[in-house]
């Protein structure tokens, strides 16, 4: 800082008055989109860790099967309602590796339960890569290698054992097979007809816009539940178990595509006012590549934040639809199938780990959710 | 005597980053007006922001002191707790933000909103806040303050809510008011007359005020002091008058060099000819239907253009002038067909003289995917005309992808050559516009208009979201363009001094309707329309000598039934175009 003498001060630190146009202004936000994305989704933690999880257990559902020590219709007619045994490790101090105690029921003639004791005095260490029940692995491979299983004369169920005396861990495990997918081919059937239908709208207006909204607002406004219930209830009866679930999705997505095709409308008409659309058409672009190239890549994004908010909704329409028994039925293994057994509350009074699969339906709903709002909130990475 | 405001070496930061306001010192008297200048990323709404302390939660003031002269004593605002500082803010120091409409409550009444104060800091009744509102609504110029009392903020124009807003800071009778860029959103003629208002107003209540602004013209009209500030530093700092007359940093000289401004002492030009016309537009009219409000009533129309002839030579620049609202881009849309004019309005089209014209609506498919090559839009904001997920190479190749032209790697010389010709260096190709500063991506995307080797260039408001030193770069690129490869530019502006460069006639529109038409020259030195008049007169040029003339500012700039009979035109009856000069025409009646 200088003073002149009438009283001015003057910065006196070099100044180059050409600066030069050649240097980029924000080096750090030269990287394509999905760059810039993830390093801001990066930083939320919360979002991070449900995704992980989420990646994990989608990961995981072709090994099922392996994981599970039973498959998922073996009964055990001999330990109805088993509670949850524990693995133990140590065994009057010693350690001896993971271990149960085998246990053996016995019926009480007062109150018609099944007791239970567990024998204190002989550990049975758990095998490893053994062999059991028969299924297939990702679906197509037949084997009888399960991660661990219980050893001859004792038996193993984590999480208890059902009216059918079926392992619920292993039943878990299984249904997490259709209960998870039954949300990708919703989305799947909601995406492409929110898509279609959205993006007509948005982008030609006009006449088509009306009509698509009405129907979007008929479809709105019919009560959902009832509606589900008529949907399934009209699957008929003598179908295979692999069909009905099928169809329950496609219904699923069905009922929800208007919710997105609006959101898709709605961006659309945004993005349309963006200068960056209106010189393409202005370049004499087609429709088609209007949309192809400049609408749909800036909302992918969206749509699939959108999505992972959706997905949700679809696993709690599956787990609702079978809690009511209209959705998938035995033999076919969902976690919706296995709470219908739990609908009785005399029953989860008595045998609380019945309703143990509400526990992953909680824990995947809620990642979804927290991964959804993670990817909404760096989905737009260009504002400071 | 004590400063009323006094910064001390400021700095500001966000986060962990460097910071963006470096040892800013700065001093404001009583009723003195300081001028805070800069471009934009200068740091001077962080500065002034930092004075009241309403930064964004991840910026914190790093060094520096704001003392504040209170008749309490001498404070200091850095410091002192939340509640002390709420006391001061609004009743001490009041603040304009830039965005008038996004200041305002959309639910309440603009009267409650502005006496909202009075009951924070003085618990006034409901009746003495009622008169104190009315008695400020009238002293900041409003015409019906009853009305206004009971008015939404959606009802008022934007410098009406302007003035809102400044009766809302002032009804405390604050010692020290801060102005955000309280213009800068406002047109041209709007912002003399606020301007004014706040000049006046400073006059009778005897308060200082902090200025913010990019606009040199600005600060020649209003400041008594000067801070220039650059990259969140100060680079000179003084009494306005000798900054202005000789300014000793080259930074200031620099933006002194750049300001656009109405030549002092015009001479007429002679009339623009030319038979060889590239572009004709023969009685352009457009009518858009806004729903009613009640199925019974009906439509609403609004005449966003009334009857537009316009004819623009090979190689030459027309440009269109007025405030939004007057139908200027609409014109030039209807010009590029990317929509219909009303029936009986023609727009011609000549790619070559020896070619035949053609007419843009109502062409064949072929016939339109041909006109698009040869004519070309140039878009207003340069953070939105380039897609974000494109890298400088698509964006530039897309174009002849649409088309067809060439093999892959003709396509990425051209882009490379071109990119040359506009000053960015060919190995941007592989970056994302993101990277760019607003001037740079200017230039891509004059770049990317150039590619199909257009003949007409549209300019919508090309430099108007860019700082003034860019501004001028971009005009002189534009015109090295135009010169180089023979363009012809439709450019469309709200700002006379910058079409006063480029421009070989001017077409000055007021609600959808030509007032005025000539070659710039001939318009400065001898304005015909009142409405011209207001326009030259409330340009604010940076020159301390020719300060604005509010008079003939309010004569022009208000409804057309308030000016002169010869001129007055209403929604049915209006004096059609004359030619008083060779290649002057005015609306007038003779």
């Amino acid at each position: 800082m200088s003073k002149l003498p009438d009283g001015r001060y003057v910065d006196d630190a070099p100044y180059d008055p050409e600066i030069s146009i050649q240097t980029l202004e924000r080096a750090d936000m030269d990287a394509s989109n999905m760059v810039l994305v993830w390093r801001k989704f990066r930083k939320h933690k919360l979002a991070l860790v449900s995704g992980l999880f989420l990646l994990i257990a989608y990961f995981l559902i072709p090994f099922a099967g392996f994981i599970a020590p039973y498959t998922p219709n073996e009964r055990h007619s001999d330990h109805l309602y088993a509670p949850p045994q524990s693995v133990n490790w140590f065994h009057e101090g010693k350690f001896i590796g993971p271990f149960v105690y085998p246990i053996t029921s016995e019926a009480d003639l007062e109150t018609f339960q099944w007791v239970f004791t567990a024998d204190e005095t002989r550990p049975m260490p758990l095998e490893f890569f053994c062999e059991g029940g028969t299924y297939n692995l990702a679906g197509f491979i037949k084997t009888n290698r399960h991660l661990f299983c219980a050893p001859e004369g004792a038996t193993v169920f984590l999480w208890g054992s059902d009216r059918l005396g079926r392992d619920v861990f292993s039943r878990v495990s299984y249904g997490a097979q259709l209960s998870l997918t039954v949300g990708l081919i919703g989305i799947t059937v909601s995406f492409t007809l929110g898509i279609t239908f959205g993006s007509i709208a948005g982008y030609f207006g006009g006449r088509i816009d009306w009509v698509i909204n009405r129907v979007i607002e008929i479809l709105r406004s019919l009560p959902e539940l009832p509606l589900w219930l008529a949907l399934s209830a009209a699957v008929p009866s003598n179908w295979g178990p692999v069909a009905v679930f099928f169809i329950i999705s496609v219904i699923l997505g069905i009922l929800d595509w208007p919710g997105l095709a609006r959101a898709v409308r709605a961006k659309f008409l945004s993005l349309r006012e963006e200068e960056y659309v209106r010189a393409a058409e202005m370049m004499g672009a087609s429709s088609g590549r209007v949309i192809r190239k400049h609408l749909l890549p800036n909302f992918m994004s969206h749509l699939i934040a959108s999505a992972s908010l959706s997905i949700p909704a679809m696993i709690l329409g599956e787990t609702a639809l079978s809690f009511l028994g209209l959705g998938l039925r035995a033999p076919a293994v969902s976690w919706g199938v296995m709470l219908n057994d739990a609908q009785n509350l005399a029953s989860i009074e008595i045998y609380p780990w019945t309703a143990i699969p509400m526990l992953p339906i909680i824990i995947v709903v809620l990642a979804f959710n927290f991964l959804g709002d993670g990817l909404r909130d760096s989905l737009d990475p260009y504002t400071s | 005597m004590t400063p009323l405001l006094a910064v001390k070496d400021l700095s500001v930061g966000f986060g962990k980053g460097a910071a963006v306001v470096r040892n800013v010192s700065f001093e404001v008297h009583p009723g003195e007006t300081l001028a805070l200048v800069g471009e934009s990323g200068s740091g001077k709404t962080v500065t002034c922001r930092a004075i009241l302390r309403i930064l964004p939660k991840i910026a914190q003031i790093r060094t520096g002191r704001v003392l504040l002269n209170t008749p309490e004593g001498v404070v200091e605002l850095s410091t002192i707790g939340d509640r002390k500082l709420r006391k001061i803010r609004g009743d001490q120091v009041a603040m304009i933000f830039q965005e008038p409409m996004r200041s305002l409550s959309p639910l309440h009444r603009i009267g409650n909103q502005v006496g909202e104060v009075l009951y924070l800091h003085e618990g006034a009744s409901e009746k003495q806040a009622r008169r104190a509102v009315l008695e400020t609504f009238e002293q900041v110029g409003f015409p019906n303050p009853e009305r206004t009392y009971r008015s939404y903020p959606f009802e008022l124009s934007g410098g009406m809510q302007q003035r809102a807003m400044i009766a809302m800071a002032m009804i405390a009778k604050p010692d020290l008011l801060i102005a955000d860029e309280p213009t800068t959103a406002l047109d041209v003629t709007t912002q003399a007359q606020v301007l004014g208002l706040i000049k006046d107003l400073q006059r009778d209540t005897g308060m200082a005020m902090i200025l913010v602004t990019h606009d040199l013209g600005v600060v020649a009209n209003m400041a008594d002091k000067v801070v220039v500030m650059h990259k969140g530093r100060v680079m000179e700092s003084g009494d306005a008058e000798p900054v202005l007359r000789a300014p000793a940093h080259a930074y200031t000289q620099q933006l002194f060099n750049a300001a656009p401004t109405i030549p002092a002492m015009p001479q007429p030009a002679p009339a623009l000819v030319g038979d060889d016309l590239i572009l004709q537009l023969k009685s352009v009219a457009k009518t858009y239907a806004l729903r009613a409000s009640s199925m019974f009533k009906p439509d609403v129309l609004i005449h966003a253009v009334r009857g537009v002839d316009l004819n623009l030579p090979r190689g030459k620049t027309l440009a269109i002038v007025g405030e939004s609202g007057s139908g200027k881009t609409t014109v030039a849309r209807i010009a590029l067909g990317a929509e219909p004019p009303d029936p009986g309005g023609e727009v011609l089209f000549c790619a070559t003289p020896q070619s035949e014209a053609i007419a843009v609506h109502g062409m064949s498919k072929i016939a339109r995917r041909a006109f698009q090559r040869q004519a070309q839009m140039v878009f207003q904001d340069p953070y939105s005309s380039l897609s974000p997920r494109m890298r400088v190479q698509e964006a530039m190749t897309e174009p002849l992808e649409i088309h067809n032209i060439g093999s892959r790697s003709d396509q990425k010389e051209k882009a490379a050559r071109l990119l040359r010709q506009v000053g960015l260096s060919p190995d941007m190709l592989l970056r994302f516009p993101h990277a760019f500063s607003g001037g740079q991506r200017q230039r891509l995307s004059i770049a990317r208009a150039l590619m199909l080797e257009p003949s007409l260039l549209v300019c919508d408001e090309p430099t108007s979201a860019l700082d003034v030193s860019v501004q001028e770069q971009i005009l002189t690129l534009l015109e090295n363009i135009r010169d180089e490869m023979n363009l012809s530019y439709l450019f469309i502006s709200h700002d006379l001094a910058v079409v006063a460069r480029i421009a070989d006639e001017v077409a000055v529109m007021r609600q959808g309707l030509v007032v005025e038409q000539a070659p710039p020259d001939t318009l400065f030195y001898n304005p015909k329309h009142p409405y011209t008049k207001a326009l030259i007169a409330a340009q604010p040029t940076p020159d301390i000598d020719r300060p604005i003339d509010l008079k003939l500012v309010a004569q022009g700039a208000g409804d057309p039934d308030t000016w002169p009979e010869e001129f007055r035109f209403d929604k049915t009856k209006m004096p059609t175009l004359t030619q008083l000069e060779p290649g002057h025409k005015v609306r007038c009646y003779v």
